[in-house]
């Protein structure tokens, strides 16, 4: 019969150990959203799965100076979180629209990122917001910056014997403003054909652009930012001239492919039209906050 | 091997030797005979399925059963008192002709509780959103949307009663 032992560590220390015995003949279980389904349809036949549900040190939201998320914190503690909605949006924008609720209250942000999937909705705000992921091993503990987490579908740099455990996520300055858009044909329980996030900070008056950071998805094997019209925008009046001109440039920084949610000709031109749109949304947020603190 | 496991079942205590890659429905419907939840797409996506576990609505389909040790599940069965007299949300239901083959009813209704308990008076978007998960090829959504929001009447009557 094909089965698996299922293994409830309660802290990392445990997880880590259990990872280290069964090695790759073990896989990491968090939600069990992605993981359950590929056992089902036998793409992944593990001996032992390894849940990380029951380790209360990865599933917190804490917000001092920073912001520090839990890996095995779930879509749906995220969406009902009032800081995340208020101070972080463009991560609620992606999480609140994850699946279904029924998903959302099992999936995690860290499964959703270690999946890997191109079209990982939380990957382009964890782009944008400069995230740090932090891994430990039994070896130690090690951070990266999440636009060297990914390498391919399916494929991050986190080892075999490695546990993401939190990520951390810098308060963003003031006059800041950040969105995510995910382009679906349906408004719910939809894979995105493209997904774009943009984080736009201020000088003081809500014109000239200080820090600009695009992430995009589902354009690229992996989570991409658009580094060129990242570029382009800083130190420039954003506008809906230089908008667009900032989606032209990030279309070109694309590489996307044609599968059944959508051509790679589409998908280049809504990169082009998204990155305008969710750039406006972004300084209209960011004046928003600004009328709000002062 | 098989392992013992002990969670409580609508208010029942029940102990029940599982697999470990058994799901939560399977052990439902197979294991304790309670048929309520349905098997639809066996991936998370029709809802058909949809129980809560400690309050919050999950697709059992693929909701590893060893993870529900020690947890409270409720599945349609425990909606209606042990007297046979019916929840009010699925009186809401039977009365806005919220059923029509019935497959999808029992998803429905547990997400539609597990809405209602979080937020008694819901707007149209949030008994969407809440609903999103559930699909239903019979009715068209509308007399389900109906349904709920005669559902949260219903409550907030009983409520004021109260």
């Amino acid at each position: 019969m094909r089965t698996f032992d299922y293994f409830k560590p309660v802290c990392v220390e445990e997880a880590l150990f259990l990872l280290n015995k069964f090695a790759d003949k073990s896989k990491l279980v968090a939600g069990g959203t992605d993981v359950m389904v590929q056992w089902k349809k036998r793409i992944i036949s593990p001996v032992a799965l390894i849940s990380l549900r029951n380790i209360p040190e990865l599933n917190f939201i804490r917000m001092n100076d920073c912001l520090e998320i839990g890996s095995a914190t779930t879509h749906r503690s995220l969406e009902l979180s009032a800081d995340i909605k208020s101070k972080f949006p463009a991560i609620y924008d992606a999480v609140s629209n994850i699946g279904s609720v029924q998903v959302r209250n099992s999936a995690t942000i860290g499964g959703n990122l270690c999946n890997a999937a191109p079209s990982a909705d939380s990957a382009p705000p964890m782009l944008v917001l400069d995230t740090g992921v932090n891994i430990v091993s039994s070896d130690g503990q090690r951070s990266i910056p999440i636009d060297q987490f990914f390498k391919g579908p399916g494929k991050t740099v986190v080892q075999p014997n490695e546990v993401v455990k939190s990520f951390s996520i810098a308060t963003p300055p003031e006059n800041t403003g950040m969105a995510y858009w995910k382009h679906t044909r349906r408004s719910a329980m939809d894979l995105p054909i493209l997904g774009v996030a943009v984080l736009l900070s201020f000088d003081e008056d809500i014109k000239t652009c200080v820090k600009a950071r695009i992430g995009l998805s589902v354009v690229a094997p992996t989570p991409i930012r658009a580094r060129k019209a990242e570029e382009f925008l800083l130190g420039n009046v954003v506008n809906e001239a230089s908008l667009d001109e900032a989606g032209k440039i990030a279309a070109s920084e694309c590489s996307p492919r044609t599968t059944i949610r959508g051509s790679d000709w589409y998908r280049r031109e809504m990169a082009r039209v998204l990155v305008k749109r969710v750039g406006l949304i972004s300084t209209e947020r960011a004046s928003h906050f600004s009328k709000l603190e002062s | 091997m098989k392992r013992s496991i002990s969670f409580s079942v609508n208010g029942d205590t029940v102990q029940v030797e599982v697999h470990p890659h058994w799901n939560l429905l399977r052990v439902l419907r197979e294991e304790l005979e309670l048929t309520g939840a349905k098997q639809g797409c066996g991936e998370g996506e029709c809802g058909a399925c949809t129980v809560l576990v400690n309050g919050l609505p999950i697709n059992s389909c693929i909701y590893p059963i060893m993870e529900v040790e020690g947890k409270d599940v409720l599945t349609i069965e425990g909606l209606a008192s042990r007297d046979g007299a019916l929840h009010p949300v699925q009186e809401a239901f039977l009365e806005k002709a919220g059923v029509q083959c019935g497959f999808c009813t029992p998803g429905m209704i547990m997400s539609a509780k597990a809405l209602l308990d979080a937020n008694p008076d819901p707007d149209e978007e949030e008994i969407r959103q809440a609903l999103a998960g559930n699909m239903c090829r019979c009715t068209g959504y509308i007399q389900i949307i109906e349904s709920v929001k005669h559902a949260a009447a219903l409550l907030s009557s009983i409520e004021q009663e109260a």
